[in-house]
C-alpha cells in the first residue's frame, strides 16, 4: 500500500509561509518531481527575491540565491558551465515580470535549456501587498488603493501569452494550485517542464496561479475562491506552447 | 619566451583570460571595450569555453555570478556607464565571495560622457561602487604586456582570496596596439579547492550560495567582520607598484595606469634637464601601496599627482603620504589626458618655486 511520505528533496522543517499560501504546495510538487525523475543530485536551483527567497531552507539540492529578477541570468551562467546539470529558477511575478522582464524574455529567446517555475499571485507578497505586474484591473493593493487602472498603471502582464511567440521557448503552461485537480495538473506540468530540459529542448516555463491570503486580506478558503473565480478568468489555465 | 604578436590592449586582455583558463564570458557592447567580446566570441568556443552576448550589463554580471557559483573561471568587461549598471551584481558577488574578473576600460563621464580615455571611475572601483561594505582587488595596468600579465594574475588572486578582481584600464590602454609576448599561464600560488561550487549534490550535502543573512540577528555583522578580516589580509599580502628614479628624487610624481605611463616620460625629460624627479606608479589600486609613499614622504620635498580625472586617486596619495609633504594636483575629467611636456612644465615650475603650490586645474 502506498503511504504519503515526505519527498527526499523536501527538507524536514517547518516553512515560514503564511497559512493558505501556495508556495508550500508548489515546493512539495517540485520536490516530488525531482525525486520521481531521480535528478536531485544533478539539479541546481535558483531562489528569487521575494517570499521564496529562503526556499533553499526547504528544497534539498544545490541552490543559489539571486538578485531580484536576475535568476534567469544566473541560471544561464550555471547551465552554460554545467550543461549536464538540471537548472531551474523559481520566481514570483514581481521578480519575473517587472524587475526581471528583460532577463525573462532574453533567456527564453536564447532558448536556454532551463526550467522556470513562475508563481503568479498578482501581488508583491514579501513587501506587504503592493501592485504586481500581474495585478488585475480594479484590484486594490497598497499602491493602488482605488484599484489598478488601465490609465496610469496599465493592465496585467500575461507572461505565457507574451513568451509564446519566441522561437527558443519549447513549453509553456499555466496552472493553479487552488483545487486538487489543479494541484495534479501543476504536478504534471512541472514534470513535463523538467522533461523538456532533460531532452535538451530549450526554455520551459510553468506559470502557477497561487494564493496570497495575507496580502489579499482574505481567509485561505476565500483566497482559493479568488483564484478559481477571478484569476482564472483573467489568466486562463492551459498549455500555451508545447513543441 | 612565448610567441610575439601585435595586439590591442582589449585583445591582449581577452587572450590572457583564455590562457588563464577563463571558460565563461558574458558582456554587452560598449565603446571602447568592444574588442573584448568580439575576440572572445570566437576564441572562447575554440578553447572549449562559452561566450554569451547578454541583453544588458545587468544580465551579464549576473550570468558571471552564476558561472562563478558553478566553479568556472569567468569574466565580464565593460566601460564606465556599463560598469555602473553592474554594481548591484558586483556587490552580490563580493558578498557571496565568488571569484571572477571584471574589466573596466574607462571612458569620459559623468553620464553618457564620451568615448575618450578617462580615470574618472577610480572612487567607484576602489572605494566600493555597489552597496554595502566590500572591497574589490583593483589593478591599474599601463602597458599592453602588463595588462596581459595582470589579467592572468587576476584570475589567480580571485581564486586565492575568493573575491572579485577589477582590471581598471582606460580607452587608450584598450585601443593601443603593442608588441606582446604571449606568455604561457603559470599559477602564482597553489590555489584553494572550490568547495563552494554548485555542481549538483552527488555524494555530498547540498550547498547554497547566498547573501541574505537574517539569522542569527547578528549574523550579518559577523559576516562583515569576517570579510573585513579577509580584506586586511589582502592588504598585508598584495601590494604592487613601479618605482622609477625615486632614490634621490626631490619631486615625486604619483600616477597610475595611462597617466602613470605618460608621467614616466615626463620624469625622463626632467632628469635630462637635471631636475631630480621620480615616479611611483601604483599597480594595485586596492590594496593601495601605502609603503612607498610613506617612505618617499620622508625624502621628497613635494608630490605631484597626475590623474585623468578631477581628483580621486590624489586623495589616496595624500592619505598614504600622511600629509607630510605638499601634494599638488594636475588632472581633469571628461576624457582629457596629460602630455609629458605639460607635466614637465609643472615640474619645472615646482623646481623654480619651491614654496609656491603649482596646482593647475585649468
Amino acid at each position: 500500500m502506498a503511504t504519503f511520505t515526505r519527498p527526499r528533496t523536501l527538507k524536514e522543517t517547518i516553512t515560514h509561509y503564511c497559512p493558505g499560501c501556495g508556495h508550500g504546495i508548489v515546493h512539495r510538487l517540485l520536490a516530488e518531481v525531482i525525486d520521481e525523475l531521480g535528478i536531485r543530485e544533478k539539479t541546481i536551483g535558483t531562489a528569487p527575491v521575494g517570499c521564496a527567497v529562503m526556499m533553499y531552507d526547504y528544497i534539498d539540492c544545490d541552490m543559489i540565491e539571486c538578485a531580484h529578477g536576475r535568476a534567469p541570468a544566473a541560471a544561464t551562467g550555471l547551465k552554460r558551465v554545467h550543461p549536464d546539470k538540471i537548472v531551474f529558477t523559481y520566481q514570483g511575478d514581481g521578480d519575473l515580470a517587472a524587475i526581471g522582464t528583460a532577463e525573462t524574455i532574453h533567456t527564453a529567446n536564447r532558448g536556454e535549456n532551463i526550467t522556470v517555475i513562475f508563481i503568479n499571485n498578482v501581488i508583491y507578497g514579501m513587501t506587504g501587498g503592493q501592485m504586481a505586474p500581474t495585478t488585475m484591473l480594479g484590484q486594490r493593493t497598497t499602491t493602488t488603493p482605488e484599484g489598478r487602472g488601465m490609465h496610469g498603471e496599465g493592465g496585467p502582464i500575461h507572461v505565457c501569452e507574451l513568451l509564446r511567440s519566441l522561437e527558443g521557448v519549447c513549453y509553456l503552461e499555466r496552472t493553479a494550485v487552488s483545487s486538487p485537480s489543479d494541484v495534479l495538473a501543476t504536478r504534471r506540468a512541472i514534470r513535463k517542464a523538467f522533461e523538456c530540459q532533460i531532452a535538451g529542448k530549450g526554455f520551459s516555463l510553468v506559470e502557477v496561479l497561487s494564493m496570497c491570503p495575507t496580502d489579499w486580506k482574505l481567509s485561505p478558503d476565500k483566497a482559493v475562491k479568488f483564484v478559481n473565480h477571478e484569476m482564472k478568468t483573467v489568466f486562463p489555465v492551459g498549455v500555451y506552447k508545447d513543441k | 619566451m612565448g610567441q610575439k604578436v601585435l595586439l590591442k590592449g582589449n585583445e591582449a586582455m581577452a587572450e590572457a583570460a583564455v590562457q588563464a583558463g577563463c571558460r565563461f564570458f558574458a558582456g554587452y557592447p560598449i565603446t571602447p571595450q568592444n574588442e573584448v567580446p568580439e575576440y572572445l566570441s570566437w576564441r572562447l568556443p575554440q578553447a572549449g569555453g562559452v561566450f554569451v552576448q547578454a541583453e544588458s550589463e545587468v544580465a551579464a554580471i549576473n550570468m558571471v555570478f552564476g558561472a562563478a557559483a558553478g566553479g568556472a573561471r569567468c569574466m565580464t568587461s565593460s566601460s564606465s556607464p556599463g560598469i555602473s549598471l553592474k554594481q548591484e551584481g558586483i556587490s552580490y558577488i563580493a558578498a557571496a565571495e565568488l571569484p571572477c574578473v571584471i574589466a573596466n576600460m574607462q571612458r569620459g563621464g559623468p553620464g553618457l560622457g564620451n568615448i575618450r580615455a578617462s580615470q574618472g571611475d577610480y572612487f567607484q572601483a576602489v572605494k566600493g561602487g555597489g552597496h554595502g561594505d566590500y572591497r574589490l582587488i583593483v589593478l591599474g595596468p599601463a602597458y599592453v604586456q602588463e595588462l596581459y600579465d595582470l589579467t592572468m594574475h587576476a584570475f589567480d588572486w580571485a581564486d586565492l582570496y575568493r573575491n572579485p578582481v577589477m582590471i581598471l584600464g582606460d580607452g587608450i590602454l584598450g585601443q593601443i596596439a603593442e608588441p606582446l609576448d604571449i606568455r604561457p599561464y603559470r599559477p602564482i600560488a597553489e590555489l584553494p579547492a572550490k568547495d563552494f561550487a554548485l555542481t549538483g549534490c552527488a555524494g555530498r550535502a547540498s550547498r547554497v550560495v547566498k547573501t541574505l543573512i537574517l539569522q542569527p540577528a547578528d549574523g550579518l555583522v559577523h559576516h562583515n567582520e569576517y570579510l573585513q578580516q579577509k580584506y586586511r589580509r589582502i592588504e598585508e599580502e598584495l601590494s604592487l607598484y613601479e618605482e622609477y628614479e625615486t632614490e634621490d628624487a626631490e619631486i615625486l610624481i604619483a600616477a597610475y595606469g595611462m597617466s602613470g605611463r605618460i608621467a614616466k616620460g615626463a620624469v625622463r625629460r626632467a632628469r635630462q634637464k637635471g631636475i631630480k624627479a621620480g615616479l611611483i606608479r601604483p599597480i594595485t589600486l586596492w590594496p593601495f601601496p601605502k609603503e612607498p609613499f610613506r617612505r618617499a614622504a620622508e625624502r621628497v620635498s613635494r608630490i605631484l599627482v597626475v590623474e585623468m580625472s578631477s581628483g580621486q586617486f590624489v586623495e589616496d596619495v595624500q592619505l598614504a603620504s600622511e600629509c607630510r609633504v605638499p601634494v599638488e594636483f594636475f588632472g581633469k575629467g571628461g576624457g582629457w589626458y596629460p602630455l609629458d611636456t605639460e607635466i614637465l612644465e609643472i615640474v619645472e615650475s615646482m623646481q623654480a618655486n619651491p614654496s609656491v603650490w603649482a596646482t593647475r586645474k585649468d
